[in-house]
């Protein structure tokens, strides 16, 4: 079983948001870097525990990102991953990511490509539909159990209000929800074992990327809480109705 | 969730918003294999020890299903060789796992220090090789519990002066003694004990647990320490087979190159304590308003909370240097007892502040501050008391023996 894994740097969630003074990019001014939850804890766990339940098999981590990434990619392979491929370019937007992966993924021949349902970061849950389309496989998002047999995989998707239950044959693309698989930490000896492993770092396609971001803006900070006396029941309906603009 | 004495603990979800400093950049001195062991062990504290640790303090007890946590971790002995069951990790990086456990608690540091450095690591170095390979994948892989003998009742600051001994009678030696304040001693497969033989020269012998004549009861009503669990080891007429003396080592370089092992993980794992202690402090000034405002714009908590994180960072730079050495074989016991002495000292300060700063609610097992303080207070006084460390820089800048 040959899988690829899309991991994502993402910075820590408990990172303050604040952007440059023009708006255009993020500050990264002390930002600690993170592998994206989605892609870390569910969907490279469950990546290996596919191997580990075949009894063998290839674990391959993908990330598009300049040299920087290598941390957040090492911490991938201690975690139990094979061997990992950096796409050495600073990304601008979703389909930049996907058009590189596609390229690389087209070479291979691999039976599941994972990634997180989104990134925590930009929230685009965009990569793996482009990726699917580009390289003409199915694509089955929201996934929050895989089972295997043989070629056929039945996959329970989170969908509004429930769960969706689909089969679909290798290869395919999945994207990673909560509960596909559970955290695992590295440990010591994954860590050491790491180092060895191969980080293989490959030129980008020539993309010219069509979508650019224009400017942010951080969501308006929280007003404070106004108590209204009980017996005002008309001074209320006033400010939601004047104020709060929501009746 | 169900112990094996038969208490209940309930599983009460604790949120850990633990974050971490590094006021001057230390981390660029770190290796990738260090900042990965930092994350993997902070990932697992924040999963296995801070949700429970307020409540298994609270009940004194010790929680047994960690050690085998801390055994898939690679907690236990990460600078042994791999083929021994350790990691094949360097110094720093030993110290920084021991600063993010103390993070969780020193109770839980302990559990591992004492396996790693003062079981695993004496085994290691002056055990014969049948003893290494018998020993130390067990004890790496948490199936075996060690502890270690050295402090007597009557011999703490002065183990020279134990009376713990052994006596030759054909393939065995004979152990009659006590041994006191010995951590992991009650649930111990095997005790690293050192006594002296007929000719007064000190000795190191493995003692398994179920060795007749050998007991070790546990002491209670501790104040400190007590998600950790401590007891004495009682030696009357216990026959230990030749095969388990330590062949390689005679006389007290033993077992005080174990305690400089130990220090050394002290040293970096109470900035992890100390660490705790001021983001909790940094959070709560910040969030806590008195007067109309946060109290961290009070110039008298703003001068606490300057001084925690000065101290704090110069106890990094304390550890990091003493790690850069360490790696290097060049550390010597001197600079370690120095860097033990100097970040206890720090981190309970920084706890006692830090209580301060959390008013009423320091007091209470909401916050971890108490608990921090009041682990420290051991630490302070174990592998070597404050006041014992500077004798030995005393005696190590002047050459003239205080101790005696």
């Amino acid at each position: 079983m040959k899988l690829l894994v899309c991991v994502s740097k993402t910075p820590d969630t408990t990172t303050k948001i604040a952007f440059n003074a023009e708006g255009t990019a993020l500050d990264t001014n002390g930002i600690q870097y993170i592998m994206n939850p989605y892609d870390e804890w569910y969907a490279l766990v469950r990546a290996l525990e596919l191997c580990e339940a075949a009894g063998g098999g290839k674990v391959t981590l993908i990330n598009v990102g300049a040299a920087a990434n290598d941390s957040v990619i090492r911490k991938g392979l201690a975690i139990g991953a094979d061997e990992a491929v950096r796409i050495d370019a600073e990304p601008q937007s979703a389909m930049y990511v996907a058009r590189q992966i596609a390229a690389y993924a087209a070479k291979e021949s691999f039976d599941i490509i994972f990634l997180g349902k989104e990134t925590i970061d930009y929230n685009g849950s965009e990569v793996g539909a482009m990726l699917a389309e580009m390289l003409d496989l199915p694509f089955i998002s929201y996934a929050s159990h895989l089972d295997m047999n043989g070629n056929t995989a039945t996959i329970t998707r989170d969908i509004e209000g429930g769960a969706e239950k689909v089969a679909v044959e290798t290869p395919f693309v999945i994207s990673a929800a909560k509960g596909l698989a559970e955290q695992r930490i590295a440990n010591m000896k994954g860590i050491m074992m790491a180092k060895k492993k191969p980080l293989t770092v490959i030129a980008p396609v020539d993309f010219a990327d069509p979508v650019v971001a224009v400017q942010y803006e951080l969501p308006p900070p929280k007003s404070a809480v106004k108590l209204i006396d009980p017996n005002n029941m008309d001074e209320l309906v006033r400010l939601l109705h004047e104020e709060a603009k929501v009746i | 969730m169900q112990q094996s004495n038969g208490a209940t603990v309930e599983k009460k979800t604790r949120t850990d918003r633990f974050q971490y400093h590094d006021y001057y950049q230390i981390d660029d001195l770190l290796s990738e294999e260090h900042l990965l062991a930092r994350e993997a062990v902070r990932a697992w504290v924040k999963q296995e020890v801070s949700p429970i640790i307020e409540e298994y303090a609270d009940r004194a007890q010790c929680p047994t299903h960690l050690f085998k946590g801390l055994a898939e971790i690679g907690a236990f002995g990460p600078s042994l060789p791999a083929e021994y069951g350790g990691g094949g990790m360097d110094e720093i990086a030993y110290g920084i796992i021991m600063q993010e456990l103390e993070r969780g608690d020193s109770g839980i540091r302990s559990m591992a220090s004492v396996q790693g450095s003062l079981v695993m690591y004496p085994i290691y170095r002056f055990g014969s090789e049948e003893q290494r390979r018998k020993y130390l994948p067990k004890l790496g892989a948490g199936e075996f519990i060690g502890c270690f003998g050295l402090t007597e009742p009557d011999h703490g600051s002065n183990p020279g002066g134990m009376i713990t001994n052994i006596k030759d009678d054909g393939d065995a030696y004979i152990l009659n003694g006590a041994k006191m304040w010995i951590t992991n001693s009650p649930l111990a497969d095997i005790a690293v004990v050192w006594a002296k033989d007929e000719a007064g020269v000190v000795r190191g012998v493995i003692v398994e647990k179920d060795m007749p004549g050998f007991s070790a009861p546990e002491i209670h009503g501790k104040w400190s320490l007590r998600a950790s669990i401590t007891g004495e080891l009682v030696f009357e007429d216990v026959r230990v087979p030749k095969a388990n003396v330590l062949p390689n080592v005679q006389g007290m370089k033993g077992p005080l190159s174990c305690l400089s092992k130990a220090r050394y993980g002290i040293a970096w794992g109470v900035i992890g304590a100390a660490l705790d202690c001021y983001d909790s402090a940094l959070r709560y000034a910040q969030e806590r308003t008195q007067f109309g405002r946060p109290i961290a714009g009070f110039q008298l908590q703003q001068k606490k909370l300057a001084e925690m994180i000065t101290e704090i960072t110069k106890a990094q730079l304390l550890a990091w240097r003493l790690g850069t050495l360490a790696n290097t074989g060049k550390a010597t016991p001197a600079q370690i007892s120095m860097a033990k002495r100097n970040n206890v000292q720090m981190a309970l300060e920084v706890a006692r502040e830090a209580r301060q700063i959390h008013g009423g609610m320091g007091i209470t097992n909401e916050y971890p501050v108490m608990r921090h303080m009041m682990n420290l207070e051991t630490v302070l006084t174990y592998e070597g008391t404050h006041d014992i460390h500077l004798l030995i820089t005393g005696m190590d800048i002047t050459g003239l023996n205080a101790f005696q």
